[in-house]
């Protein structure tokens, strides 16, 4: 699992069926001092995140074992809200 | 698996059903020589050893390998912490230690 921060929501009104009632949010991944770190993903969520949330999100295999329906075709999922974490120092 | 440093704990209350009530940590990982790799992402692991800030940890960064630990084939989770690392040796020199487990400076944080 990683850290990211939520930016924004999609909407996809066409999308593959076993996608239907999926929400899907835009996440920028972030470094271990909460920088914003590579390019952004969408994801789906089983947190009841919102932009501008601080989440954990896996990818891979992992994000389609998080949902309800685990044979989707989906590769990353937000699978908690973070309510405290550390951080790293910022230099580091 | 993988070389790291735990950096702290991650907490996340609203979470899928999988991780609530786990240990959470947020880890950074390691070179051999016991720098920090700038190119890889940080990890949230769970914690299976009781790990806590500054200790060197064994990271296991597969997700089949994490389920059959877990004994659920449904798991969303692929990070997790299985092991300390005491020292890592290269070419014959101690490269790495883990200072803060050999200190006790982490016990009061299990």
């Amino acid at each position: 699992m990683r850290l990211g921060r939520v930016v924004g929501r999609v909407v996809a009104t066409v999308r593959a069926a076993d996608l239907d009632g999926e929400k899907l949010l835009v996440v920028q991944p972030l470094d271990s001092a909460r920088r914003p770190m590579g390019a952004t993903v969408v994801a789906c969520d089983v947190a009841q995140s919102g932009p501008g949330d601080l989440v954990l999100w896996v990818g891979g295999r992992e994000a389609a074992l998080a949902l309800p329906r685990t044979f989707v075709p989906v590769d990353a999922t937000i699978v908690g809200h973070v309510e405290q974490a550390a951080s790293a120092p910022a230099g580091s | 698996m993988q070389l790291a440093r735990v950096i702290g704990p991650v907490v996340a209350p609203i979470a899928h059903p999988f991780l609530v009530g786990r240990k959470l940590l947020l880890v950074e990982r390691l070179r051999p020589d016991g720098t920090r790799d700038p190119s890889a992402h940080h990890r949230v692991a769970i914690d299976t050893v009781g790990a806590g800030e500054g200790d060197v940890v064994l990271m296991l960064e597969e997700g089949n390998s994490a389920r059959q630990l877990f004994d659920d084939a449904q798991a969303p989770v692929r990070s997790v912490l299985v092991g300390f690392v005491d020292e890592v040796e290269l070419g014959g020199a101690i490269t790495l230690r883990n200072e803060a487990r050999r200190t006790g400076r982490t016990e009061a944080t299990r």
